[in-house]
């Protein structure tokens, strides 16, 4: 069946397409090359249409423990905000901590068509995959946690031969079923378990004796070493402390041009200035991001109200808890491999310091000068809930609402924020780079995040609204794979996306080391750690699709 | 039954043979290290399982053609399913009670309910709720079984005795063979608190001291109130409650301050005593306190009958963990109004379907007036004839799957063992969910 749509304004900048009216046609799931000549089965009329790939957003936390923990802790977060079933869809609820399957149906309506959940837990890979695979709509893919685990800990502490350290993070990826990997607070949650309740970059863990940069380093050069395409995930050191924008500083320059991506990096570009003790680094941040090529980041934007935070990083989370709103949260040492931090939090305006976090994030994004490096999110829901995507690209689009919103936080942070003397306004390319072409290209998603022939066919289509917070909010269609999903922010079909991972090679002796460690130390056996294809495709739960690793472009 | 079109349903028959890293689904615990032989349709532990689990793994299966029913005749699964459909669809609230199965059993079941309308609620979210209610009022800093297994220098067992519903928990995570930090020289320090553990249950290479301290199950809240009290330099009572005397929760405040990790286990389901929340929310703010200096963590056990499974599924697909109504066509949450035990008492709700199908004795529904379709094991003894039966396999010996773990982290893949003809949860809700009229959607935009 050959599908057209006709007459829209295509915003692709794999391609370089800027805006330039042509019509898309779509064969069996992908797009296909114009063809005049061939019989149109299908039309539809997007004339004058903003048309831009299916969004991605690269780190947002849909699945796994702590979301669940923080959905029981949270039935406040839920009510109120109930999703009814209909004859196509299933009931749900949820702001801040959606279920699973309101938050497929809500990113599909907004046009994304694939999520990543940034931070799964090895030891708890299997639920994480459970709860994606009850995520529908969107494609899945996650991020394998490393870093405070005690099997590369005592690798490292054992300077053991770097080619085991290697096998070891494909290992787990395989075994884990993901697509990247991420570190956390390097080595710290691990020295929270011993008691250690800060660990700076260059601070030894209490028991092993590494420093968070010996981590960053081993896992960065790790992952480049084995081709996996996108760069070690980085939630560094000091999340949320002030003055830890100078952790950020040596955290780039520790990497000495390693391929890096710095998550959430408005939680780490804290200064010290100031009568509060509180001041922005964005753009001291953004100045050196600006100048690594080998650095990509997000932002994780906080916008006010009511959230809850979601994090491995049992160490800061603790710290966090002082300021948990409603006055309840959950931290939890975790199998020898992580941790993990639910914190509610209500983002005030008026509040000084969230008033300025809100300026910094914004800071951030309209000081990055090389938008294939900058990536939108709010971290959800740490920052904010993902919902909140169309208000920030209005933010980023259009500076006068934004002065608007400037006027509304804190007079204090006003004063200490630049964001009223930015003039910059993101173009909807750019806005197309943020939110497909770019995580695309850092995930490895070959044919995800563009237009061009032989591209996935997961296209949305906005109306060009000036208001961009209502043009992102409800676009007019959305395809999966060449399937109408959704029309003017209405589900029209429920599909199942597949699920994205990498599995670069490595030498299977691993197991002998760690069938061993298992067997000694571990509560589940090794065979039964790995999670099978079949559990993650079983019962129409879609595909695993493997992304290729190589050595990088 | 039409086979559904992927998975479970499909599996190769299993081998007969001696299987390895087999999970156990009959407690929270569920140790994966089991070596089980089959002939392909009986089983027999060979290594690592617990009496809880041969039990289990070694019922004898039912009869070959164990029959689904209706009114107590026997009748095809065609005409037990289609009977249980028409019940549910006349129903105006089905009650889905039970719910010990595995998680797509679960989701299965949760599919069923929201499209009928139905409460869902376990059979022990009673006992799953005096955790719940700590969760939901004030959190807690929790440690998982692996982590405890390798970093605890100090256990203090609350009311609970964890060796009867967890037989294999000290041997595992007290004092296991090996473990990855070096424990104290003269040994882990366990503290029973409370009556419940025999100090005879606890025992191995790694059990230093064991230090009980005995008092009636209804005044573990107020002597935990006393420990938290020494601990924070407050004002004592003076009124020595369960006449446990002050020297010796002075002495288990010490430990407590020198402790480099102490973890705190209680299991839900043991602690059946008026007050039992306040005993888990005292645990919870003693772990708070510890921590502002030194490291310490709770660890609940429990998670038996799939507990931990089904509210984690409900949570993740609904919000809430459990105890949840869809009549309205959304997740309504209600704690006290949505427990499916006091329903039935009190004569609300016009049909239960009850899922049980972990032996090897499977939770039988309470009396109810209200008509009952049962989903469950071959092994279950009722005391009433239920309008429909329909037998199902248990997970982990009948078909493969997945629970969670008691500490709601991990969670741990079943095989298929045996074959004695019996579908799954998941089959069976599945069917009877596909033959309900569809939602009548809410009218276009």
């Amino acid at each position: 069946m050959l599908m057209k749509l006709k007459g829209g304004r295509i915003y692709d900048p794999a391609n370089g397409e800027d805006g330039r009216t042509r019509d898309i046609y779509v064969r069996d799931g992908r797009i296909v090359a114009a063809s005049p000549d061939a019989k149109v089965d299908v039309e539809h009329d997007v004339t004058g249409r903003v048309v831009m790939a299916g969004a991605i957003d690269p780190h947002t936390h849909i699945g796994g423990g702590k979301m669940t923990i923080a959905r029981m802790m949270l039935p406040e977060d839920h009510r109120g905000s109930e999703v009814a079933h209909t004859g196509l869809t299933r009931a749900g609820t949820g702001f801040a901590v959606p279920s699973t399957l309101a938050a497929g149906y809500r990113y599909a309506e907004m046009g994304y068509t694939a999520c990543f959940e940034p931070a799964m837990l090895p030891a708890n890979a299997r639920q994480a995959h459970m709860e994606m695979g009850d995520t529908p709509m969107v494609d899945k893919g996650a991020f394998a946690m490393l870093g405070s685990d005690d099997f590369l800990l005592r690798q490292m502490a054992a300077r053991k031969d770097f080619s085991a350290i290697k096998d070891y993070i494909a290992w787990t990826m395989h075994a884990a079923q993901a697509i990247a990997v991420k570190v956390v607070n390097p080595g710290g949650i691990s020295a929270f378990k011993f008691n250690q309740r800060k660990l700076d970059l260059d601070e030894r863990h209490a028991h092993y004796g590494v420093t968070p940069r010996d981590v960053l380093t081993t896992l960065s050069r790790g992952l480049m070493e084995l081709g996996v395409t996108h760069p070690l995930h980085v939630h560094g050191c000091n999340l949320g402390v002030p003055g830890n924008l100078h952790t950020t500083l040596d955290t780039i320059r520790a990497m000495e041009g390693l391929p890096v991506h710095l998550t959430h990096i408005q939680f780490h570009s804290y200064g010290t200035e100031g009568d509060k003790k509180f001041s922005s680094g964005a753009a001291q941040v953004a100045e050196l991001v600006n100048a690594n090529r080998n650095v990509s980041i997000d932002v994780g934007q906080i916008l006010f109200g009511q959230t809850c935070t979601a994090s491995g990083d049992s160490m800061r989370q603790y710290g966090n808890t002082k300021s948990a709103n409603p006055k309840k949260w959950v931290v939890m040492d975790i199998e020898c491999d992580a941790g993990c931090g639910v914190v509610p939090m209500k983002y005030r305006d008026k509040s000084f310091v969230n008033a300025l976090q809100w300026a910094i994030g914004l800071e951030i994004f309209l000081l990055a000068d090389d938008p294939w490096r900058v990536f939108l999110t709010t971290d959800h829901p740490n920052g904010a809930p993902f919902t909140t995507y169309p208000h920030l690209i209005r933010l980023l689009m259009d500076k006068g609402f934004r002065r608007d919103m400037l006027q509304k936080i804190h007079p204090d942070a006003q004063a200490a924020s630049i964001v009223g003397s930015l003039d910059r306004e993101y173009t909807l390319y750019e806005i197309a780079i943020l939110t497909r072409a770019g995580p695309a290209r850092s995930l490895g998603l070959k044919d995800r995040g563009h237009l061009g022939p032989g591209a996935c066919a997961d296209i949305t289509v906005y109306p060009d609204d000036p208001n961009r917070e209502a043009m992102f909010t409800t676009p007019e269609y959305v395809f999966k794979n060449g399937e109408l999903i959704v029309r003017n922010g209405k589900i029209k079909k429920v599909v199942q996306g597949a699920t994205h991972v990498a599995r670069p090679e490595y030498d299977p002796a691993i197991e002998r080391d760690l069938r061993d460690y298992f067997t000694r130390y571990h509560t589940v056996s090794l065979d039964n750690f790995k999670v099978a294809d079949d559990e993650i495709i079983g019962h129409d739960k879609g595909a695993i699709i493997v992304q290729p690793t190589g050595a990088r472009v | 039954m039409p086979a559904p079109s992927q998975g479970i349903a499909r599996e190769k028959a299993p081998q007969p043979g001696t299987h390895g890293s087999v999970s156990c689904p009959f407690c929270g615990l569920h140790c994966d290290d089991l070596e089980v032989r089959s002939d392909g349709r009986r089983l027999a532990v060979t290594a690592n399982g617990c009496d809880r689990a041969k039990a289990g793994f070694e019922q004898e299966p039912p009869a070959a053609g164990m029959p689904p029913s209706i009114d107590g005749k026997p009748v095809s699964l065609e005409a037990a399913i289609a009977r249980a459909s028409d019940l549910i669809a006349a129903a105006r609230l089905p009650l889905y009670g039970g719910l010990g199965t595995d998680v797509e059993g679960m989701r299965a079941v949760m599919a069923l309910a929201d499209r009928s309308g139905g409460v869902v609620d376990h059979v022990l979210s009673r006992a799953q709720y005096r955790n719940t209610n700590v969760l939901q009022t004030r959190g807690w800093f929790m440690s998982t079984l692996t982590e405890a297994r390798n970093r605890a220098d100090l256990f203090v067992i609350v009311a609970s005795d964890v060796s009867k519903l967890h037989p294999r928990f000290v041997e595992r995570i007290v004092s296991p063979e090996q473990t990855m930090f070096d424990a104290p020289a003269n040994g882990r320090t366990v503290v029973l608190l409370g009556a419940g553990m025999p100090p005879s249950a606890v025992s191995g290479r790694l059990v230093g001291d064991v230090v009980d301290i005995p008092c009636a199950k209804s005044d573990v809240p107020a002597v935990l109130a006393e420990l938290r009290a020494i601990l924070r330099g407050a004002p004592l009572s003076g009124a020595r409650p369960g006449g446990v005397e002050i020297t010796a929760l002075e002495d288990l405040a010490a430990r407590c301050r020198a402790a480099q990790y102490a973890v705190f286990v209680w299991a839900p389901q043991a602690l059946d005593f008026d007050g039992a929340d306040d005993a888990v929310h005292i645990v919870s703010d003693v772990v708070r306190d510890l921590n502002k200096t030194t490291r310490a963590a709770g660890l609940s056990l429990g998670g038996n009958d799939g507990a931990a499974s089904a509210a984690s599924v409900c949570s993740w697909q609904s919000g809430y963990p459990l105890r949840v109504s869809f009549a309205g066509g959304v997740p309504t949450y209600d704690p006290y109004r949505f427990e499916v035990a006091r329903m039935l008492a009190e004569g609300e709700g016009d049909l239960l379907v009850w899922v049980s199908s972990f032996g090897p004795d499977p939770t039988a529904p309470p009396a109810t007036a209200a008509p009952t379709v049962v989903i469950g094991s071959p092994a279950i003894r009722l005391d009433t004839t239920p309008a429909v039966f329909i037998p199902v396999g248990t997970p982990g010996l009948d078909h493969r799957g997945r629970l969670v773990r008691c500490d709601s982290v991990v969670s741990l893949p079943l095989r298929r063992l045996r074959e004695i003809g019996l579908a799954s949860v998941a089959d069976v809700a599945t069917e009877l969910a596909g033959r309900l009229p569809a939602v009548v959607a809410p009218a276009a935009e």
